[in-house]
Order: structure tokens, then sequence, then C-alpha cells
């Protein structure tokens, strides 16, 4: 590759790293083999070239692109929510030890209930509309980011702190000027976890409550319910892809914010 | 501003409560700091030296006696002292220049043109134009110590105590920033008090050196340093006045102490 890439300056993605690109040709290599050579039952598999004819013809279905925008709508809208709590309440309980003495046994507890069994009772509540999703994905986007917040604010050192009583900082100064940017590289790890519990949340949120709403997941289940594997496996890809996508972004963003730290 | 910074130190007396038990810091100083001086302090470990400073910047409010800057108490921090610890304690996050305006945010004496002004001459003071846009961890250590004697003075304090501040540093980095601190000691005329327990700086820089001794911590004596700046290192008056400090740290004036692990030889 290095040659292609000495040849063709900025071929196609310039500092990808296309060794990357191994396993997944392998495995569609495997795959058209086994469907080739008729390993597998070719119901349940379809061939590699199907799945690409499903995945076009559903691009162009009228339920596509709203349930790609939905899922993600909610996914940020979910995001953001839960995230800004979660900053927001980690470095309360990591400014006040009355706060963290009050709330974080509690919090620890509830830790201890598997997001997905809030569904029922969130669905209960609040219906089974977008913002019942929201609510759950900002919930599990919620934990993450308020216990790496919470560590990062706990971490802030005395010699820091001492040096922002010489100057005088304010509680706000104190917050924006040395909590959060001291915090910022364990905040964004919450965020990062965040943004990917966020997706799986999504999507779930779309399985267990298939019969609502429109999104990838729903595409998903309804390829099972009508027995169209392609379209499930096809379903499958796209979430990984925007899941990934999502990923590259954030981490985009982090080594941006976090400049100052050199090397990282 | 530059002329006043009066330190006046009475009968300071500061314990700490360990396990139950009370520790006797400091016992009883007294100490009378004139504007423009420069004090060092050095002593053996344990005797109370930077415990002193802690005390003065106001990060320590709890203490028996008095401590006043120009006639009033120290209560609590102020703009009006400035401190260099032995770390630099920059906020990695923000550049060279941020980090010296972190000193003016709540500055309230200095108009935003006078502000702009002082971060230029301090980084000016300091020898750091070029570098105004670097991060702490692209800076040598001697050039983080800087920046931070760049952030204490931003806001031209009555008094920068200096903690140390060269401990960290190799040996010609150090005499290097000592003929620096003494040029901008000259030049803002700002009072200085320096701990140190290197005997040989406390002489280089001080007009007088306090003698600090442990259990309690308490001020052995001070010493009038009657020597023309610069100072030469290797003179025969620079070495009588070592010869002199060296004798309150050795072995034979206090035997009993050393003995009992009180007293850590000098570095």
């Amino acid at each position: 590759m290095s040659t292609l890439r000495k040849a063709l300056p900025g071929f196609p993605l310039s500092g990808f790293d296309y060794r990357a690109l191994v396993l997944p040709v392998f495995f569609v290599a495997f795959w058209a083999l086994a469907h080739g050579v008729g390993w597998v039952d070719t119901r349940l598999i379809p061939s590699p070239l199907g799945v690409v004819k499903t995945a076009w013809g559903s691009i162009f279905a009228e339920d596509f692109l709203p349930g790609l925008w939905g899922s993600l709508y909610r996914d940020v809208s979910g995001f953001v929510i839960g995230g800004l709590f979660g900053v927001a309440t980690g470095v309360a309980l990591g400014l006040s030890r009355w706060l963290d003495a009050a709330f974080n046994p509690a919090l620890n507890a509830l830790k201890q209930i598997s997001l997905f069994a809030w569904l029922p009772l969130i669905t209960s509540w609040f219906g089974y509309d977008d913002g019942a999703k929201i609510l759950f994905i900002a919930a599990s986007t919620f934990y993450p980011v308020a216990v790496n917040t919470f560590e990062g604010v706990r971490g802030v050192t005395r010699q820091h702190l001492e040096v922002a009583r010489v100057f005088r900082f304010s509680r706000t100064q104190l917050i924006f000027r040395l909590l959060l940017p001291a915090a910022a590289p364990r905040i964004l790890t919450g965020l990062q976890m965040g943004l990917v519990f966020a997706w799986l949340a999504t999507i779930g949120s779309e399985f267990l409550l298939a019969n609502w709403g429109n999104g990838l997941g729903n595409i998903i289940i309804h390829g099972r319910e009508a027995l169209d594997v392609g379209l499930v496996i096809w379903g499958l890809i796209i979430v990984g892809i925007v899941g990934s996508l999502l990923n590259r972004l954030a981490r985009r963003a982090e080594s941006r914010l976090l400049g100052w730290r050199g090397t990282a | 501003m530059a002329q006043a910074g009066t330190l006046e130190i009475q009968h300071l007396r500061k314990n700490y409560a360990v396990n139950g038990a009370t520790l006797n810091v400091l016992e009883n100083i007294n100490l009378s700091i004139r504007p423009g001086e420069f004090i060092t302090i050095v002593g053996a470990s344990g005797c109370g030296k930077s415990t002193l400073l802690r005390l003065i910047i106001g990060l320590d409010t709890q203490y028996d006696g008095d401590i006043f800057l120009d006639g009033r108490r120290i209560r609590d921090t102020g703009l009006d002292r400035g401190i260099v610890f032995q770390e630099h304690r920059l906020f990695p996050w923000l550049t060279v220049r941020k980090n010296i305006e972190t000193g003016l945010l709540n500055n309230t004496r200095f108009s935003e043109a006078e502000k702009e002004a002082s971060v230029r001459a301090h980084i000016e003071l300091v020898g750091l134009q070029g570098f105004e846009s670097a991060y702490p961890h692209q800076l040598s250590g001697g050039m983080s110590q800087r920046v931070a004697i760049a952030r204490a003075l931003v806001n031209r304090p009555e008094v920068l105590l200096l903690d140390e501040p060269f401990g960290a540093l190799d040996a010609f980095t150090r005499h290097f920033l000592q003929d620096e601190l003494l040029r901008i000691s000259s030049e803002e005329g700002i009072t200085m008090v320096l701990v140190t327990h290197d005997i040989e700086e406390a002489i280089y820089l001080a007009d007088r050196v306090v003698v600090m001794q442990p259990r309690p911590g308490r001020i052995r004596r001070v010493v009038d340093i009657d020597l023309p700046r610069p100072r030469p290192r290797n003179s025969e008056a620079f070495a009588r006045y070592k010869d002199d400090l060296l004798k309150d740290f050795s072995v034979g004036e206090h035997p009993e102490e050393i003995l009992a692990g009180n007293i850590e030889q000098p570095a």
C-alpha cells in the first residue's frame, strides 16, 4: 500500500492505515467462498453480493433515510442531554463532600440495575414515542460521563487548587478555569464511553420497541420478521458504520481539545 | 506600590494536631522585613520554613500572633502577595501567556490596558518573548519556573514569596535564575522572601539570612550579608559567611538532636 500511497498522494484517505482492511476483506472473501461452494444454507446466509443488492434497494425504500435520521436524531439528543447532566452531576459531586456523601451511594446502587430494565418503567410513564427513547438514551449516556467527570474533578491536585486560592478564584472561576479543564481528559473519556452507550441504547430501544416509531433498529427487526436475512445483515453493517463514524468524530474532537497534552 | 511591602511578624506561633498530639511547628517568630528587602530563610527539614511562607501567603490562616503587611493583618490570600512554589504549578492546558494572565483574573486595580501592558512587561522581564503561545509541556524546567515567576509578579504584588523555587533545577539553570531574581528584585523593588535549604544560595541572594532550627521551629539567628553585588561565590568573604552559617548545621552544635534524627544535614 505504501507504494500506492506514494504514487497517488492523498490517495482516498490520507493517513488511513490500510492494514485495518485485512480482517474485513478476508472475512468477506471467506463468506463469498462459503456461500459459493455451498457450505452454508443459502436461505439463511445470502451472498455478499446479495446483501449489497438488498442494501442498494433498501437505501431507496421509503423508511430507510427517515429511519437513519430518526436514529441519529434520538442518539444525538439523548447523548447531549445525558452528557450535560453527567458533567454537571460529576462536577457537583466532585466539588461538594456533602453532595457526594448524599448522592453517590444511591447512584452507585442504581448503576447496578441494567439500563434495559428501566425501559418498561420509562415506557409506562412516558409512552412509546421519541421522548421516552431519548430519555432512555440520555440515562445510558449519563452514567459513564458522571462517573468519569467525578473522578476527573477529584483528581485535580491540591497544588493547583492552592494556585486558584492564591489568585482568589471565585466558585465559577474555579469550575470553569480549573476543574473542568483539568478534568477534561477524564470527561472526554466519559463522553466517548457515553457515545458508545448512547448508540447501543438507540438501537436497543428500537429493538425492544420495534412496533413504535422508525429507526435502524426497527428496520433490522422488520427484516427478521420478513425472514430477509440480507436486510438484517445490512442493518447490522450500517449500525456498525454509523457507530464507528461517531467514534471517529469523537476521537478527532478529543485530540483537538487535548492538544495541550502534546504527545497524547 | 513597589515602595510598600513591610512585613511585620510578631509572636507568631503555629501548632498542628497530629494524631491527637499537638506539634509545635513555629514558636515565637519575630521578624521585621523592610520594603524592598531580600530575605532568605534557611534551615533543616522540619524547621517550619515552608509553613511560615504558607502563613504569609494566607493559604493557612490558623495561627497565633500577628502577621502584618503594611499594617494590615493577614487573614487570607491576596493579590498584594505573590508566591512561587518549588514546582511551577502552571496550568498545562494554557499557553504561557494565558497562564500569566490567570494571575490577573481578579485584579480590579488595573485597567484592561494596564493588564495587557503588565503581561507583556513580565514576559519580557523573565525573558520569554517568542514563547507566549507555547504550552508548559514544551518548556524546560527552568523556563516553566520563569513563567511561574512572571505569573506571581503580574499583579505587581508588594511581596514575592519563593518556596525553594530552584530546588528541582540543575546547577547551571539555578545560578542563571538566581541572577535573574536579583535583577528583578532591583528593577521592581519588591520585598522578597525566599526559602531554601542551600546555604550558598541564601548568601548569594540575601540582604539578611534568617537561620531557623526545628523542634519547635524557631529563629536561631539573623545574619546580615554585608557584601556588594554581584557576589563572587568563590571569594574569601563569601566563604567566611558560608563557614559561619554552616556552623549552625554542624553536628557539634546539637549532637543530641542529630542523633535523635531531628535534624537532617543540609544538602
